[in-house]
């Protein structure tokens, strides 16, 4: 099964070059941590799409909030995903 | 032809848009009626014939708004390079050194630390100074962004803040004449957008001018395979059903489910003959002079980049009475961006404010002994606020609001759009939305955010909802 945490945080890097994420609490809401805005999660959900076929429909976006809330969110949806 | 989704217009708004669809592999055409992007943002060349050579010139570019240091977070400007994927290095940015709003009898200066404001109001308005601190706090906390706001008048609410109606003139000019459509008034929302741009945030200039702006993202768009026609006049936006199909350009019939329209809201209608809505064509329209001298400007150690210059007490923003206004203008020294290189020519650019119809009726022959009129009007402000400069320009131009009409194709020549926005982007047509000035952001870098969030919002997420 593909490492949904490590897929999440490559496309964090990618949309904000600027954030450590080397250190981020996975229980805790990225927003609290990381200078990430509602723009920024629009573009998490697109590069999910773009980059692996998930589709994330917007009333979800809260469950993307921590990367613990991430990875049970999208695990099921890469578990099934066509890769 | 058949497309994802076509925008009007390649200038700041349309650009971002464009870019924004593309990197989510949308088939984007981005059709321009000018033979180059920009927009009301755009360039120009002279032939220098005396001295061999060419001389570059920005249109509209005095200052770019939203300054940031390197790093900063959560302000618009480093919203935009996260969503447009761009390094701040590349924007090469000039901070100012300061600027000065200029009163008979009064100096306010700013830039890009808002102490500096913050200490010359307590200096100069010491009975005024809580009710800035009060104001101040007012616009922090206001949320501009909130698609969902009403007009209210930002006379009213300085009113209400401030005692002395002196300051409140004085805050309010540089904010009206570099965004706002309305005369004498803005609205609130939109004060605070400049408030905030302005005052908080400060102005730097793209080393190279707005041609860095747009190179950037035009090299963008390339990678991401975006298609931009130049030279291509969009002549109907084709609606079927109260539903957006595509658009008629250069006689080509292109098509897409939804379009993106820079062009301003009423000339957008005037594109689509069916959309039941009548947005007013704005009146705020100006003139502009650009000098070049045999040398760097200022002379002196005194050396502010823009000067908002007003010869009354109050701040009269409206339509000139008589061709052009010369109560007041704004003085523009690019070089006085740092660093300071202090040779080779040097450039001053007046704007004053103008009246589109009296231009208009002009004759051709009195229409160029008009601009001359202006021009040493102009030229006579410059050597008052710098003196010992060089008498004669080696280089002169003037355009006025016929030329940015012509070139913009924004009805009477206006550059901050129409008083009726479309905060969310909708017009009465489906999936045809506005973008640019009449969505209600401003500036050079509320262009591109408009842009970046209608293209967000309307082809991006509506998308996401429907891909359960």
């Amino acid at each position: 099964m593909a490492d949904v945490r490590q897929i999440v945080i490559d496309i964090i890097s990618d949309i904000a070059p600027d954030e450590d994420v080397s250190s981020i609490d996975d229980a805790k809401s990225l927003r609290e941590q990381l200078d990430l805005d509602s723009m920024d999660f629009l573009d998490i959900v697109m590069e999910l799409r773009k980059r692996h076929k998930v589709e994330v429909p917007q009333e979800d976006y809260p469950k993307l909030a921590s990367l613990q809330s991430c990875v049970a969110y999208l695990g099921p949806k890469f578990a099934t995903a066509p890769v | 032809m058949t497309y994802d989704a076509i925008v009007i217009g390649a200038g700041m708004s349309g650009l971002a848009a464009g870019i924004r669809l593309a990197m989510f592999d949308k088939r984007v055409l981005i059709l321009e009626k000018h033979s180059i992007p920009g927009g009301l943002n755009s360039y120009y060349q002279r032939r220098n014939f005396d001295r061999g050579g060419i001389r570059q010139f920005d249109v509209g570019l005095h200052a770019l708004t939203n300054f940031i240091k390197k790093g900063e977070k959560g302000k618009p400007f480093s919203k935009l390079l996260k969503q447009l994927r761009l390094s701040y290095d590349d924007f090469k940015l000039c901070p100012q050194s300061y600027s000065a709003i200029r009163f008979p009898e009064t100096q306010l200066r700013f830039s890009n630390d808002f102490e500096l404001l913050r200490s010359e109001v307590f200096e100069k308005f010491p009975h005024d100074i809580d009710g800035f601190n009060l104001l101040v706090e007012k616009v922090r906390a206001f949320n501009e962004l909130d698609l969902s706001l009403g007009y209210s008048s930002s006379r009213q609410v300085l009113r209400s803040i401030l005692k002395d109606d002196l300051l409140a003139e004085m805050l309010l000019c540089p904010l009206l004449i570099y965004g706002s459509a309305w005369e004498d008034d803005m609205d609130f929302a939109q004060f605070v957008i400049m408030f905030k741009s302005l005052y908080f945030e400060g102005f730097s200039r793209p080393e190279g001018g707005v041609r860095t702006i747009i190179g950037l993202l035009m090299n963008k768009l390339q990678e991401l395979g975006a298609e931009v026609r130049f030279k291509t006049a969009v002549s109907e936006i084709l609606v079927k059903n109260g539903e957006v199909v595509g658009v008629v350009a250069s006689g080509e019939v292109l098509l897409a489910p939804v379009v993106f329209s820079s062009v301003g809201y009423p000339e957008t209608v005037a594109l689509a003959p069916s959309l039941e809505a009548k947005p007013r064509v704005g009146a705020m329209t100006f003139l502009e002079s650009i000098f070049v001298f045999d040398h760097k400007i200022p002379l002196t150690a005194n050396e502010a980049t823009i000067i908002f210059a007003n010869n009354a007490q109050t701040y009269a923003y409206r339509p000139a009475q008589n061709f052009f206004d010369d109560v007041s203008a704004v003085v523009c020294f690019p070089d006085n961006y740092e660093p300071h290189v202090r040779d080779g020519e040097g450039t001053v650019r007046v704007t004053y404010m103008a009246n589109y119809q009296q231009w208009k009726d002009l004759e051709r022959s009195r229409y160029l002994e008009m601009k001359q009129v202006v021009g040493e009007s102009a030229l006579a402000l410059v050597h008052s606020l710098v003196p010992g400069l060089v008498e004669k320009p080696l280089f002169t131009d003037v355009f006025s609001p016929l030329t940015i009409e012509r070139y913009t194709g924004h009805l009477n020549g206006t550059v901050y759009g129409s008083t009726d926005k479309t905060r969310d982007g909708r017009t009465p047509v489906k999936n045809l939305f506005v973008i640019g000035t009449d969505q209600g952001f401003l500036g050079i870098i509320g262009a591109m955010l408009s842009g970046i969030s209608m293209a967000n919002l309307h082809g991006l997420m509506s998308e996401a909802k429907q891909g359960e």
